[in-house]
């Protein structure tokens, strides 16, 4: 893509025109070779769209919920973006992707924009490509956007990382597993929503999360716990509350896109850092075969390999 | 670069029976595709929208109650006005072989009939991607 192609490619997705913000989206979840120059163009350093990320263990309800959220969102007049990943096989790359068909009624409108994606091997319950697809969407004008993960287990609590505000979506029958699920993923909701309100065990599932949650240690504000029915539409009002007071509650908004940028930044320098040394590795070594038969032949080592890049890009620097 | 094929699978009209649908989608996942599964009783206009939105390569419909003849072309005619002209469009379900060639004429590219093994229908699809 040449220099104009991208900007107008970009004026059109800021314009917020459904087709170029469809194809940005692909281009980003591809990592089409010219993703980050389209970002560059789209980024803007006052822009802090809130960020809600719905997660849960498989079955929760995430998507039906979500689908209620948009709907009251809609009711205020807000443009509502979702990015939604299901799993991809690791054995075909195939995948699935079912969340949408639960926030079908919202297709026809195009202040609701819906992209499902494939988790392509990432792990941690998003796509790799969720960020910058959450970015692309605020730069077409949608606010919020809402990340919808995998069904997770105990460890996937990238989302945290990325939302302004987490939901950790629950339902009864989990038993003995919100035990299990405590360590990692109870730790990272804003909001816990007690999800399926209308099914029996709901008591004895408010009873367990709230214990857990005093069981936290001295000092800790737990979370707010609130019971919904995704499904008979009871205690959403309640939710989209709580998410506007956890969004405010995260910051005004130069705190909120400061935070943003650092995120960013943290993992651009992870990329290019990776992006640099294999240069330098390259260009020393012969790349990493031959790095690798340096090491198998005893000559070096690994981590006489990283000091000697580190030397090599010190060097450069003077 | 990763290109994966998209295709979005839905049924227009008013007949639920899904086993076809579910069946297709769920085979060319297992060929590695990325399958957007919308569901029962859509309207042109929904699929239209959330084949834009999905940005696929491919949309897929399967009908059963006798209405392709008015819900198809519908479908195509609402995908090219929103910008969707490059996305290739097939069909399955019941639907009479003299009613095929005017399927095709509204811009389908193929028409798969009960009976067509999962296997036909990927090939047709890896075929018109890699072209």
């Amino acid at each position: 893509m040449d220099r104009s192609q991208l900007d107008s490619l970009a004026e059109a997705v800021l314009a917020g025109q459904q087709r170029p913000v469809a194809r940005a989206l692909s281009m980003v979840e591809d990592g089409h070779p010219d993703s980050h120059e389209l970002l560059h163009r789209l980024y803007d350093p006052g822009r802090a769209s809130t960020t809600v990320g719905v997660t849960g263990p498989p079955g929760a309800g995430k998507s039906t919920l979500a689908n209620r959220l948009i709907d009251s969102w809609r009711r205020d007049g807000r443009r509502v973006g979702v990015v939604c990943v299901d799993p991809s096989s690791p054995f075909s790359g195939g995948a699935l992707l079912g969340d949408r068909l639960r926030m079908q009624t919202h297709a026809t409108d195009p202040e609701v924009f819906i992209r499902s994606m494939g988790s392509r091997g990432h792990l941690g319950g998003l796509a790799g490509a969720s960020r910058d697809a959450g970015e692309v969407l605020a730069a077409a004008g949608y606010d919020p956007v809402l990340l919808e993960t995998v069904g997770v287990g105990q460890g996937e609590v990238e989302v945290a990382a990325i939302a302004d505000v987490t939901l950790l979506v629950l339902v009864p029958g989990l038993g003995d597993d919100v035990q299990t699920m405590k360590a990692g993923i109870m730790e990272i909701g804003d909001i816990i929503v007690l999800n399926k309100a209308d099914r029996p065990g709901i008591d004895q599932l408010e009873t367990t999360v709230r214990t857990s949650f005093e069981m936290m240690g001295e000092g800790a504000q737990p979370p707010p716990v609130v019971r919904c029915s995704a499904r008979t539409g009871e205690g959403i009002g309640e939710l989209a509350g709580l998410v506007s007071e956890a969004a405010s509650g995260a910051g005004p908004r130069p705190e909120r896109a400061l935070r943003r940028a650092r995120l960013m930044l943290d993992r651009i320098l992870e990329e290019k850092g990776l992006e640099i040394a294999e240069q330098l590795l390259a260009h020393q070594y012969g790349g990493r075969e031959e790095a690798l038969r340096l090491v198998m032949e005893g000559a070096e080592t690994p981590y006489g390999i990283g000091r000697s890049l580190r030397a090599a890009a010190m060097e450069m620097l003077e | 670069m990763e290109r994966k094929i998209r295709v979005l699978v839905a049924k227009p009209g008013l007949d639920g029976h899904d086993r076809g649908a579910k069946y297709i989608a769920r085979a060319l996942r297992d060929a590695g595709m990325e399958v957007i599964y919308t569901g029962i009783r859509q309207t042109p206009d929904a699929i239209a929208s959330a084949a834009i939105q999905e940005d696929v390569d491919f949309v897929g419909l399967s009908l059963l109650s006798g209405a392709h003849n008015h819900l198809f072309p519908e479908v195509a005619r609402l995908l090219r006005e929103k910008g969707g002209e490059d996305i290739v469009l097939f069909g399955g379900g019941v639907i009479p072989e003299e009613d095929i060639p005017g399927l095709e004429e509204a811009g389908f590219r193929a028409i798969f009939t009960p009976g067509t093994p999962a296997s036909e229908v990927i090939e047709f699809v890896e075929k018109e991607f890699s072209e």
